[in-house]
């Protein structure tokens, strides 16, 4: 971690035994500025047993590393949009630990070319597998993992302001987060029963790899660091403590909800009075 | 930092370690994907990892352009100098 970077964390990652003995698959990890990356090392601090999932070549070689580095071996394979590469996941993971206590859904997608413009000019293909892949592969993963569940287990996905409200170009994105919020009530509802939570976050943006496809994403950092109450933007670090608390037993009455981790933007209305002027940045 | 000979072997070191090449492979012509082995997300990150470095921020349209390590020395110099 270099400077820059160093000075926008607030405190080192907390250890502890909040999750030892857990075991969590994170979905979703692509390099070390990820916000699934933030979440699992947070918890691996905490003493959970990870496994991750991948698709695709160049995000297996860079996924790997980084499992190594928190002592994980269980690396696996997933499309989100292919059934039957769902199932050889999960059966990876009722093969290897037969059980599993949470997970962490970090999927989206969108085209690139659709993520900046007017939502009105978001095609049908788009419009569907952005929603395939952004929202039903929550429900879909759920699926796979509630059988390996017992009372207690939790399931966490990620999502954003734009769902809530109109920010730009977050277009297609926005329409796909709103319905996995939506999601998120309906699985803690189904779930509750058997004494599964479901929540998501709302991150503020943080610039990943992910976040690069986003237009004028220079911009909005800019635009939330002036605005959001705690005057910064938010690291992975803070999304990673904010995933501990709703994964673990510290938020065990907790399920259904959408926990903003933006330095407090979702609540501002308007610029902040000492925000400078940056139509251009 | 803005002199030439410091940016480019800040560069070169960048590309070194995020794409665990020899130090002899990268040459100022070298072609990250085409010569380095780079994919399309190692040049995202090489990217924001130069921004990082020099504090600099290099738009989507420029980034597109940055293909050798010719070209990131010369877009990083001409940012720093401006």
């Amino acid at each position: 971690m270099n400077d820059s970077r160093a000075a926008e964390t607030t405190s080192a990652t907390p250890t502890g035994t909040l999750m030892r003995g857990r075991r969590g698959l994170i979905m979703g990890v692509a390099n070390d500025r990820s916000i699934a990356w933030g979440i699992a090392a947070a918890c691996a601090a905490q003493g959970a047993e990870l496994a991750f999932t991948y698709q695709g070549e160049a995000l297996q070689k860079r996924v790997e590393p980084l499992a190594a580095s928190v002592g994980s071996s269980l690396v696996v394979p997933c499309d989100v949009t292919d059934e039957a590469s769902m199932d050889e996941t999960f059966k990876a993971v009722a093969q290897a630990w037969g059980s599993l206590d949470f997970l962490v859904h970090a999927i989206a997608w969108s085209d690139k070319d659709e993520l900046k413009g007017r939502y009105l000019n978001t095609s049908r293909d788009n419009f569907l597998r952005s929603m395939d892949i952004s929202c039903f592969s929550f429900t879909a993963v759920a699926q796979r993992a509630v059988p390996l569940m017992k009372p207690g287990a939790a399931l966490l996905t990620l999502t954003y302001l734009g769902a809530e409200r109109v920010t730009p170009h977050y277009n297609v994105m926005g329409v796909a987060k709103a319905a996995l919020e939506a999601s998120v009530r309906y699985l803690a509802a189904d779930l509750g029963p058997d004494g599964i939570r479901v929540n998501a976050i709302s991150a503020g943006p943080i610039k990943t790899l992910a976040a690069s496809g986003i237009g004028d994403f220079r911009y909005i950092l800019k635009w939330n660091q002036y605005n959001a109450p705690l005057k910064r933007n938010v690291t992975i670090e803070d999304v990673g403590g904010a995933g501990v608390y709703l994964l673990s037993d510290l938020a065990s009455g907790v399920t259904g909800e959408v926990h903003h981790v933006d330095c407090g933007y979702h609540v501002v209305g308007m610029k902040a009075v000492d925000a400078p002027d940056i139509s251009t940045v | 930092m803005t002199d030439t000979a410091e940016i480019t072997k800040q560069v070169k070191e960048i590309v070194v370690e995020h794409l665990g090449v020899e130090e002899a492979k990268v040459t100022e012509t070298a072609s990250f994907i085409d010569d380095l082995g780079a994919d399309s997300l190692d040049t995202v990150e090489l990217v924001m990892a130069f921004e990082e470095k020099f504090g600099i921020e290099i738009p989507d349209d420029a980034a597109e352009k940055i293909t050798t390590v010719k070209d990131a020395i010369d877009y990083i110099q001409k940012q720093k100098s401006a």
